[in-house]
Order: structure tokens, then sequence, then C-alpha cells
């Protein structure tokens, strides 16, 4: 069972549908015993780092747990931002520093928040791309960007490139949208959901 | 590379998708989610459902269609019409929704916008305003319409979308009531003018009759996506040939879909 942990970040229910088109097992949980079971797990959302304070306490420390015990981990957009250090959107918050870095708002010389169809650049080797081409588009929607590391295996180009995946060992992070971009979304998730 | 978007628009009055000219005449076009579908695997970049009456008729959005038509879609999915409070945006949110359009009821209270915002992320509310050519020669200016462009408001197109990004706007889908349904172009002036004064995304609508009125709206206008209903619904241009079209014209799109 896929467990989409739930922080009142919204989107979840369109995460949640892409998993039931590909006939995986998921559930949307706040509970932490659920999150000890599950066999993956995703952290969604959209909206302001702010909304990740939800994620502290049992909750946060039910995520830290099962990915120490190599429970692989998605998190997509908001989700992935929040694996990293911090964010300069609310630099009071921790987040999991599971990569290395702080995201930051967009250059003001592009519009933000970036929304629309852009172009994913593999830059390195990663089990949650695989079989997708070169340039693929995928649909990004989001004011702050995560900077390029050591683990960023896509980039995208915006302003300067960001980190659009990525990948160390059980853990995955998309700064676009999977469940909203269409066929080559789903091959994604699809790749997670068989790993 | 960002491209453009192609967006398709659904115009749903009592849960079928009608299309009218300047916002009357409406006809039937078929099923919302039959046709949200039918545009994703045509190559829409987006979907967009108009509940238009439902403003008018004092009618809550038809959430049965909306979750109907968002259990299929992988693609980004927007609904408006009738969305007055942050309960009613919830609730459209809940059926599916990824953004919501706010038009009467942002004009009547702005923080409107920040309530949203605030709870889903700028990203998520799209302020949708209809647009009139008022006056003549330089004292041409567009005015902002509400409700179904029933009623004037004495107020800036310019102004109003600066205030809506100011209060939490993520995008402007702007309406051009003078060519809605017209299929003689759309109104690029009016698009240029919102472009320059907002630094978030602009979408183009009402007037889309061919593939060099795109061309138009996207080199001239500057807008950074497109939206269309009746020629898409009605199948005078498939989305592909418009997309390849464009593609030959230098303008960035997702390529192939």
């Amino acid at each position: 069972m896929i467990a989409i942990v739930d922080y009142q970040a919204g989107n979840l229910a369109s995460v949640k549908k892409a998993f039931d088109h590909l006939g995986y097992e998921s559930a949307i949980t706040a509970d932490p015993a659920a999150i000890a079971r599950a066999d993956k797990i995703v952290l969604p959302g959209v909206g302001n780092f702010e909304a990740t304070t939800a994620l502290s306490g049992t909750l946060r420390e039910a995520v830290v747990k099962a990915i120490d015990g190599q429970v692989p981990l998605l998190g997509i957009c908001l989700g992935m931002q929040w694996m990293f250090e911090s964010s300069r959107e609310a630099p009071q918050l921790r987040g999991l520093s599971l990569f290395a870095g702080e995201c930051e708002k967009f250059p003001a010389a592009v519009k933000s928040p970036h929304v629309g169809w852009n172009q994913l650049w593999v830059t390195g080797a990663s089990r949650l791309l695989r079989a997708l081409p070169q340039d693929s588009f995928v649909y990004f929607t989001h004011s702050y960007r995560a900077p390029v590391v050591e683990a960023t295996v896509g980039k995208c180009e915006y302003g300067g490139p960001f980190s659009a995946v990525v990948e160390r060992g059980q853990l995955f992070g998309v700064q676009f949208h999977p469940e909203k971009s269409g066929t080559t979304g789903l091959q994604l998730l699809r790749n997670f959901c068989e790993l | 590379m960002l491209t453009k978007r192609i967006i398709a628009c659904l115009d749903v009055d009592a849960g079928r998708v009608v299309k009218g000219v300047q916002f009357s005449d409406l006809r039937d076009a078929g099923d919302p989610a039959e046709l949200a579908l039918a545009h994703g695997r045509a190559g829409a970049d987006e979907v967009v459902l108009l509940d238009i009456s439902a403003t008018y008729e004092n009618r809550s959005t038809l959430l049965d269609v909306v979750r109907r038509t968002a259990r299929q879609l992988f693609i980004p999915f927007t609904v408006g019409g009738g969305i007055r409070s942050l309960d009613d945006a919830a609730a459209v949110f809940d059926a599916g929704a990824d953004k919501v359009t706010v038009n009467s009821a942002a004009l009547a209270d702005p923080a409107l916008i920040g309530r949203i915002a605030h709870r889903y992320g700028s990203q998520a509310v799209i302020v949708a305003i209809d647009a009139l050519r008022v006056g003549n020669g330089n004292e041409m200016h567009f005015g902002v319409k509400t409700t179904g462009g029933r009623h004037p408001t004495g107020r800036d197109v310019v102004e109003w979308a600066r205030e809506a990004e100011q209060c939490g706007a993520g995008e402007i889908l702007l309406t051009s009531i003078d060519r809605d349904g017209m299929r003689d172009g759309f109104d690029c002036e009016l698009t240029r003018a919102v472009v320059g004064a907002v630094n978030v995304p602009v979408i183009a609508s009402g007037g889309a009759g061919a593939a060099e009125h795109f061309v138009d709206v996207f080199r001239d206008g500057r807008a950074d996506a497109a939206l269309a209903a009746s020629i898409f619904h009605l199948g005078i241009t498939p989305i592909g040939d418009l997309k390849q079209e464009l593609q030959n014209a230098g303008i960035p799109m997702r390529w192939p879909c």
C-alpha cells in the first residue's frame, strides 16, 4: 500500500486518482501508524512552505523512521522542497534535510509562478525516469525552486537551471506534477510503483 | 523551454457543454467529462470548465460534473463559475479541480483571492476578467464587466488585473467580450495591455477562429496561454493541427503531446 501523506496541502485526490488509474492501491492518511505500515510513501503538495508545519511531530517522525528503513519516498512539488534543508518562503521552518540546500524564489526577470509545460533535461542515471525520453514535457506550477545539487538527475531551465528531479537511493523528489503531466507523468508514477 | 499553452474551455450550463455568441444564443455541444477527455487526448495542455450560468442563476457549481470530469483527466483542470467563498472553492478542489477561477465575487470582495491563495496557493487561483472596449479614439479604455457580461462595474481592466495580482492571483484569464464567439481573432491590444501590467501568466480568451489568431495573440499579444471553446468542440480546428501550425510558426509548443 502506498501512503499519501495528508498534511492539508491540497492536490491529494489527484495523486490518488493517478494511482487508482494505474491499478496500485493507495490511501490518503495522516495516521503515523498507517505510514509505518506503508510499502511506499508519497508527499504531495502545492502551496506555501508554511503548510509543512503540519508535518511536524509524530507525522515527521513516522516519515523519517520509514525512510531510515529504506521505504521509498516520493516528494512532489512542495513535498520535494520539504526534502531540502529549508525554503526562503518560510525561513523559520526546517525541511527534512535529505538533500542539501535552500529553496528560493525565481529571479524577478521571469514571471512567477512558473506555470505550464516545460522540458525535463535528464542529467543522471535514474530509476524514477526510466523510459522517459530526453526533453519530455511535464507540468510545473510553483513560485519557489530547489537548487541543482549532487542528487539532481533532472534539471529544468527557467530563469536559470533548477532541480526538477532529485534521486538518491530510495529517495525521490519531483518539482513538477506527474499526476498532471499526461502519459509522461503516469509513466513516472508507474516507475515509482514498480520500484 | 516553457511552452505557450493551448487551453480547451468547456462552457457548461445545466450539466451540458454549450457555446454562445457574445454570452448568449447557447447551443448544446456535448457531455463535459467526455469532451474534456477527448480534448486531453487531442493535445490540449489544460482544460477549463466554466459553469456559465452559476452566478447569474445563483446556482452552486455542478460538483458532480467536476468530479466526473476530473476522474480520468491527467492534465491541469480548472473550474469556475459561481465561486463566491472559500467554502465554494474548497468544494470544487475536493471534487478534483486543480485551480479555480473567480470573477464577480472577487470584484465584490478582492480579499477572497487572498483567502483562497493562502489555503491552496496562488498557483491555484485564477482571476477571470471579462473586458469590454468602452469609448472611442483616445478615450477608449478596457472596462470590466461582471456577472456573465451583463453588468458594467466602472472598473478599468488593467487596474483590476494589477490589484488581483497583488491580492494573490496566480494567473489572469482575460476574456474579450467584444470578440467572444466571433471567431475573428483575439483582442491582442487588450492582451498586451494586461501582460505588460502584471508579472503573472495571462490567458487570452475570446475570438479564436483560426491558427493565425493564436500566432497573433502569442506574438503580438504576448499571451502566455490561449483559450478557446467552440473551434475545438465543433471540430473546426483539431488541437493537434493547431499546435503543429504554431510550432511551424516558431511558437514553442508541447509537442508531441
